[in-house]
Order: C-alpha cells, then structure tokens, then sequence
C-alpha cells in the first residue's frame, strides 16, 4: 500500500515521526484526499472559466472580465453564488435518490484523478489495472445521471437520463477497444509503466496509422462520454431544457457541472498519457528538470480539453438515432478492425522507435 | 421472437410533454402539447394564446395612424414591412400617390429588415441543433442593420418609421453611406455562415429529408414565404403582386423543390443574397423629392374592403380592412403567416423524433406575437 | 380566368341561382366578391376548389365579421395555377346560434382559421374535428371581437 503512494516519500517520514505507524497511512492518505480534493475543486472552476475565454474567443465576445484579473475570479464568484443558493427540488421526486445522484457523479469524476501520473514523482496511486481502473471508474457516473433524471420526477429529465444511458453505454464500448488498441503496443495497463515505454517515442508516433485510427476515435467517443457537443443530448438545451439536471439547483447542480468540466479533464488526461507521453517532454529536452513534468502533462491535457472545446463551439448536435449509428455501424467496426491492424504491427515489428 | 411477441412482452406507452410556454426551442411563449412515445412524436397540438393581445380589437378603436403603430407588436422582426402593409392599404384606399423617394426608401428597408429577421432566424437556427456560435455571428451582422434603423429612425426594432402618405421623417444623411458600408460587411460575411453551418456534415444530417412538406401540402396549409418555397411553392408576394419600388428592381425568387427542413434553410440563405442585390440597385437611386404627401389629420376610407399583401421575412401578411366610412375600420383582420405556417407543423413532425421537431420548428421560423396577435 | 368568365361558371353550378341567394359584385373591392347562402357553402366550395378551370387551391385568409345584425364569414381565396382570386361570403342573423359548414376538409389550413373565428366570434363549424377556443381561455365567457362584446375591465374604449 505504501508504495504505490509515490508523493508521500518525504512527508511519509516525518509523519512517522509523530504518530504509530498503524494510524500514519490512513493519516497519510487523507491528507492526500484532502489535497487532491482542494487542487481538483480549482482545477474545475479554472476549466469552466477557460471555457467561458474559449467560448468567448469563438464567438466573438469578451468572456468574463469584471471579477478580478481577466475576469480570474468570475468562476469563484460563481461557486459561491451556487453555494448560497437555496436547494430547491420537485414535490414528488424520491427524495433520496434524488440527493445521492450528484455524489455519484462528483465522486466517479474524482476518484478517477487519484491514479493519473502528473510528473515522475507525482502520483498518488500506481495500481497495475490502471486504465483498467479509469474505464471502470468513469462508467460510473453514468448511473448518477440517471438516477438524478429518473428521481426527478421530470420527464425532460428522464428523456435526458434515458438519453445518457444509452449514449454512455454504447460509447464506452469505443473508449475501451480504442484505449485496448493501445494497451497493445506497452503490453501494461499500469500508467507508469505505460509512460516508461514511450520514452522511446510517443504512443501515436510508435504505432503511427492504427495509433492515429485510435486517436480519433478515443476522442470522438470521450467527448460522447462526457456528455459534451457534438453529444449533448443528454441536456440538449433547445430540446430538453436542461435535460437530467434540470430540477437541480445550488450546489447540488455546481456537482453536476463540476463533474462534466472534470470528466474533460480525465478525457484529455486519459489522451496525454497513453497517446502522448504524459509528462514526458518532446524529444527529451527538458528530462534533466523533472518537475517540468507537471508543465508537459499540463499543457497537452489543456491542449486535448481545448480541442473538446474546439469541438462543442463550432459543431451542432447529432440527433439520437444518428449518435448511436456512428458508434455502432461506424466506430465500433473500425475499431475492431483496428485493434486486428495494430496487433499485426505488433506482432511484424513494424512500430516506430527512437 | 417474434416481433409481435416482443412488441407484446415490452409494451410501449404513450406519453405527454408540455413544450413551452417557457422552453427554449419555442422562441417565445408558444406551448406545444407533444404525445410521444420515447423519443418518436405521435402528435404535437399547438396551444396558442399565451401573448394575445386582441390587435384586431384595438385596431377596431383607433384611428388609421393610431394602427400603424399596433403592426409593430405583432411579427417584431419584420416591423417595418408590416407598418408599410397597412400604409399601403390606406394610400390604396385613398388613391393617394406616394413619391418615387418614399417608396425606394421603404422597399431599401424593407430588404435590410428581412436580412437583420434572416439573420437572427440564422442564429437561432444553429442554437436549435446545437451550434451555439451562429448566435453570435448573426447578432453581429444584425447590429450594424439596427445601427442604421436607430440613427434614422429612432428606434432598433420597433421602428414606427411609415405612415399613411409617406415616412415619419427625411432618411439620415448617413443613411446611404451606412447602408453601403453593410452591404460591403454582409458580402464578405454571408459566406463565412455557409462555412459554419451549411457545409457542416451533422447540420446536414440533422435538416436532410427532415419535416418534409410537399407543395401540395404546403398549398393546402396555406404555408408561404420561405417555408412554402422550400416546397417548391412559388408564392413570393414581392414578385407576384409587386407593391413599392419593387417593380423597378430585378431579383429571382428562392425556389427549393426538396420541402426539408435543409431546403427550408438554403432558402433563407439565399433570400438574403437576393435581398442585398435588391439594396445594391436602389441605394444608388433614390429619387429626390418629399418624404410624404399630406393627408388629413383624421383619415376616412371610402366605404368598401381593401386587402393588401406583402411579403415579410416570415410569408405573405395580409390586411384585410372594413370600412364603412368612419375614421376607425369596421373590422380589420391580419392574415399572419405565422399561423398558416404553424398549423402544418403537426403534419410535418409527426414519426420524427424531438430533436427533429425542434431543428423543423426552427426552419418554419415562427414569431409567436405574429400567430397570436 | 377574368372575373367575368368565373362569374358566368360559377352561375351555371346552380340550377337556380336564386335559391342559392348566388351575388356577385365588385364594388367596394379590388376582387370579385361572391355572397351564398350558407347552406350552399360547403357545395360551392368544393367545386371552386376541385374544377379545374377555377381551381382555388389556396385559402389564404379566413375572417370573421361582425356586421352588426348579422354575423358572417369571408374567405379569400386565390387558384395557385391560374392565379386569380376570389372572395367568398357567407352571414346568417342568428346570433345566438352561428352555424356554417366547415371547409378545413378542403382546405387544412382553415382548421385553426375556422378555431379562430370561433373563439373571437362565435361562430361553429359544422364537421370541424376540433373546434375549441385557440387564443383565449377555455373557460372565457363571450366572444370579444363581435360588436355587442362589453369587458369593463380588459378594454379601454375612447
């Protein structure tokens, strides 16, 4: 257990100091939580700002700009708007399903962060299931949209959670097979162990056509689960209004729209570390400074979020039928046959190595 | 299993939903009744009345000048051609001859009013099927649009700007600069909205062979303007029945004989190319002269009916006025295209699915004070 | 067609134009106007829309009128084809009880045209699948577009 708290090393010795050993990992680990909860809690409300900036830049709008620096503290301003806000709910909603949804989401999303390696160092949990873990974990979620739709008592709410049932369902298929795709070329699911092999060049240039293949469609199906456009049917706001979270309010509602921005974040993090290097640096240059490592696996997460933003400003909403027809007649086939091209790359050497 | 077998073990049910009067799609306070059964429409059922104010009653009460200033409230995108309805009615009814320069200046704005109508129609359509950003490039060509509206006019929107005889006031002398200005800003931006939205593969698969409506149908509705066009319907009143300068200028009539919602749109896109090379002949050209004749303080129509149509951004308004001599109308009805358009909206949606009838609602174009008056 | 050769056709449908109380005139009106007797309505109009020299395909304006005593109906109507027109009248004096044939079997478009004279003005259509109030409340009582409608509180009257 203590291994895989990477991070922990030199504070892991100087709690020691102070407590029996028995009580340290557990004071260890919450510590770790507390951190990771505070550091992803501002990570949310900074990609929703970005967003907003993004947004704006597309359209050609200001975005925020009154609350502080460039509007910097428009989001915080937010939250504590949404903090203050009454709770309010639907008469007849069932009460308890009703309040246990948004957990559900918030939840998934952030146990999801707990194994991402951010720099050599800064890992909180290396498991060896590692993407194994993410599918599985960001699956999750889903079962918080529905709830929240089906507890409602709202049937725009329902639509929308019937809507994200089977969107999540059918997309995960790709995530997973395209990510499998992948898995094919480090022979590990752990995500350290996944990074060491590409410092012989990144995943996407070691697999070159098949890796590329996989690429796209990791990014077609992670927008599609996050709920995002091109794939927001789930809210689809000409349609449904808001769709599942329609008869949230408060902070149970900032759960839900924190979770989304999160669940990007996992998408793109989930993008860096097994199609570009994670935290390694193009070419090497900087891997004599290794905590640079964090700035790399910053700045092509924030590259692949922009691109998902990129995405949701200039493409309009696929309709039901023809979201689930790209995943099943389309995506799934090719997927399928690529994993087959890139096992025969394997399997022939043919892969691309510095 | 048989399918029957599966149809009998999972039943199905029908259930309703209350679109609106507060919903997004429904661009204003229109309520649909929708039946669906999951996410395929069975039946939507309008339930209208929500803004009506009963204009034809007032009108009953005012005096000619007076009603004039009502037709503003009702299709408020397309204010300026609706005031000009009922002034033509009256100069109509009382053989009175406008100048050469009022009727080049009203048809002028008349086209620039349906450019800034089509494109916020354009916006709104993008926002339908999900593409948020059209709102704010159509915005953006629109405010240069109300800019000129405001200097000459006063007011952005509801311009008030005819009268019976003639226009409230002398054009800006910016006016025709301005106007030229835009006319060179829209030419370079009208493409960048084939460029976002027309050529995008997921807004063609969401408006393709969607809410398709025959001409026959389309006659039979009573659809007009862009949405019957789409059918292949030649009902463009500007052409048919020309009033104003409209005589004077050349321009072809946007004729798509597909009846989906795609060539409901490419219709609009192309209204607006016709309607900036309808400014570009007469912006040059306006006549000299008065702005309007003088009529009687207290105007009296002969006794008889007069009917007169035009063409606004939404289809062909009718005004269709009593007289029995008096100052104020016997009766006057509107015929708004609004509600013509909108009664087709259950044949044309139904077996789709929500997404379809919010992506058709928005090719109809419907301005809910123009159906409820 | 000019008016005069719709005028001369539409005589020789009816065996005995009297009866039908058949009217044409042109005074007072760019178009030619035609007033019948309602019970005639439904006949003439089918046959305007169904032959093919008249072929008024395109109803696009249905009005109520209040005319004081009597209480009627005007159809405008416009051949897509041959691109004439022609204005239609009906009124009956029974004002408790307005009925005329309903034309929304001919035309579609006068299913909510036909609902909106009922709910302004009272007046029900014989074989309108779903006549109800369109505009107002369904439990609003009288029909404020006709002459002798008083609301003391909603209307301001100069």
């Amino acid at each position: 257990m203590y291994s895989s708290l990477i991070i922990t090393n030199n504070i892991h010795s100087w709690v020691l100091s102070l407590m029996p050993a028995a009580v340290t990992g557990i004071t260890e680990m919450m510590m770790i939580a507390m951190i990771y909860l505070t550091v992803f809690a501002v990570l949310g409300l900074f990609l929703v700002l970005m967003e907003r900036k993004v947004a704006a830049w597309f359209q050609l709008r200001i975005g925020p700009n009154r609350v502080g620096f460039f509007g910097m503290f428009q989001t915080i301003a937010d939250a504590l708007k949404l903090l203050s806000k009454e709770l309010t709910g639907t008469d007849k909603a069932d009460k308890f399903l009703y309040n246990l949804a948004p957990y559900f989401l918030i939840i998934s999303s952030l146990m999801a962060l707990a194994v991402f390696p951010f720099s050599e160092n800064l890992q909180a949990f290396d498991i060896n299931i590692g993407i194994f873990f993410l599918i599985a974990i960001s699956s999750i979620g889903v079962i918080g949209v529905l709830l929240g739709g089906w507890s409602s008592n709202n049937k725009f709410a329902l639509i929308g959670a019937m809507r994200s049932g089977v969107q999540t369902i059918s997309y995960e298929l790709s995530v997973g097979l395209s990510l499998l795709t992948m898995i094919l070329l480090t022979g590990s699911l752990q995500l350290s162990e996944i990074i060491e092999v590409q410092k012989s060049g990144w995943l996407i240039v070691q697999g070159h056509i098949p890796a590329v293949i996989a690429f796209m469609i990791y990014m077609i199906s992670g927008t599609a689960e996050t709920n995002r456009a091109p794939f927001d049917m789930v809210e689809a706001e000409s349609e449904l209004g808001a769709g599942f979270h329609t008869e949230y309010s408060g902070m149970k509602f900032a759960y839900f729209f924190l979770a989304e921005f999160i669940n990007m974040f996992i998408i793109a993090a989930i993008g860096t570390t097994v199609f570009f290097g994670g935290w390694l640096s193009p070419f090497g240059i900087t891997e004599s400074i290794p905590w640079l490592g964090v700035f790399w696996f910053l700045l092509k997460a924030f590259a692949l979020v922009f691109l998902m933003m990129w995405f949701r400003w200039t493409f309009p909403r696929l309709r039901v039928d023809q979201l689930l027809t790209l995943e099943w007649k389309y995506l799934l086939p090719i997927n399928l046959f690529n994993i087959v091209l890139m096992a025969i790359i394997v399997w022939l050497n043919f892969t691309i190595q510095f | 299993m048989e399918t029957a077998t599966i149809n009998n073990n999972f039943k199905s049910e029908e259930y309703f939903i209350n679109m609106g009067p507060q919903h997004p799609a429904t661009h204003g306070v229109l309520r649909l009744l929708l039946t669906i059964d999951g996410e395929i429409i069975k039946k939507v059922e309008p339930d209208l009345g929500y803004i009506h104010r009963s204009i034809e009653k007032m009108c009953e009460r005012d005096s000619y000048q007076q009603i004039v200033h009502l037709t503003d409230r009702m299709d408020y995108l397309s204010s300026h051609i609706n005031n000009e309805a009922v002034c033509l009615a009256v100069e109509n009814a009382l053989e009175l001859e406008v100048p050469e320069r009022v009727k080049v200046i009203r048809t002028i704005i008349d086209e620039l009013t349906r450019i800034s109508s089509h494109t916020l129609w354009w916006g709104v359509m993008g926002m339908d099927v999900g593409a948020l950003t059209s709102y704010f490039y159509g915005f953006r060509d629109r405010e240069m649009i109300n800019d000129i509206f405001e200097e000459t006019c006063g007011a952005r929107l509801t311009m008030n700007y005819n009268i019976p005889g003639g226009l409230m006031q002398d054009i800006h002398p910016n006016f025709v600069k301005r106007v030229k200005e835009f006319i060179a800003h829209f030419k370079t931006k009208l493409p960048e909205y084939d460029k976002l939205l027309t050529g995008n593969i997921i807004f063609q698969k969401r408006t393709k062979g969607v809410g398709v409506l025959s001409k026959e149908d389309a006659i039979a509705y009573g659809a007009s303007g862009p949405v019957a066009r789409g059918s292949g319907y030649s009902c463009d009143v500007r052409k048919h029945h020309p009033y104003s300068a409209l005589d004077k200028v050349s321009f072809n009539e946007a004729l798509h004989t597909e009846g989906d919602s795609y060539a409901r749109y490419l219709v609009r896109i192309q209204e607006m190319w016709e309607s900036v090379s309808i400014i570009e002949q007469l912006i040059d050209n306006i006549p000299e002269g008065d702005f309007k004749v003088a009529t009687n303080a207290v105007i009296k129509l002969p006794k008889g009916e007069y009917y007169q149509k035009v063409e606004t951004a939404r289809g062909e308004l009718g005004v269709y006025i009593i007289s029995t001599g008096g100052k104020n109308p016997h009766r006057m009805k509107f015929r708004s295209p609004g509600l013509s358009n909108l009664s087709l909206l259950n044949h044309i949606t139904v077996g789709g699915k929500i997404g379809d009838l919010v992506a058709t609602m928005a090719t109809i174009d419907i301005v809910v004070p123009d159906i409820d008056r | 067609m000019t008016n005069q050769e719709i005028k001369e056709l539409i005589t020789t449908w009816f065996s005995g134009p009297e009866s039908a109380h058949l009217e044409f005139t042109e005074e007072g009106s760019q178009f030619l106007n035609l007033s019948i007797d309602p019970e005639y309505l439904h006949e003439l109009m089918s046959w305007l829309k169904t032959n093919n020299k008249t072929s008024f395909d395109y109803l696009f304006c249905l009005t109520g009128v209040d005319w004081g005593k009597e209480l009627g109906v005007v159809y405008h109507l416009e051949s897509t084809s041959h691109r004439h027109i022609i204005v239609v009248k009906v009124q009956t004096s029974d004002r408790e009880n307005p009925v005329f044939d309903s034309v929304q079997d001919i035309w579609p478009t006068a299913n909510f045209h036909e609902r909106e004279v009922f709910d302004l003005f009272g007046i029900k259509f014989k074989g309108h699948p779903n006549l109800k109030r369109l505009f107002m409340p369904e439990d609003w009582e009288g029909f404020p577009l006709r002459k002798d409608y008083e609301d003391e509180v909603n209307m301001v009257v100069k």
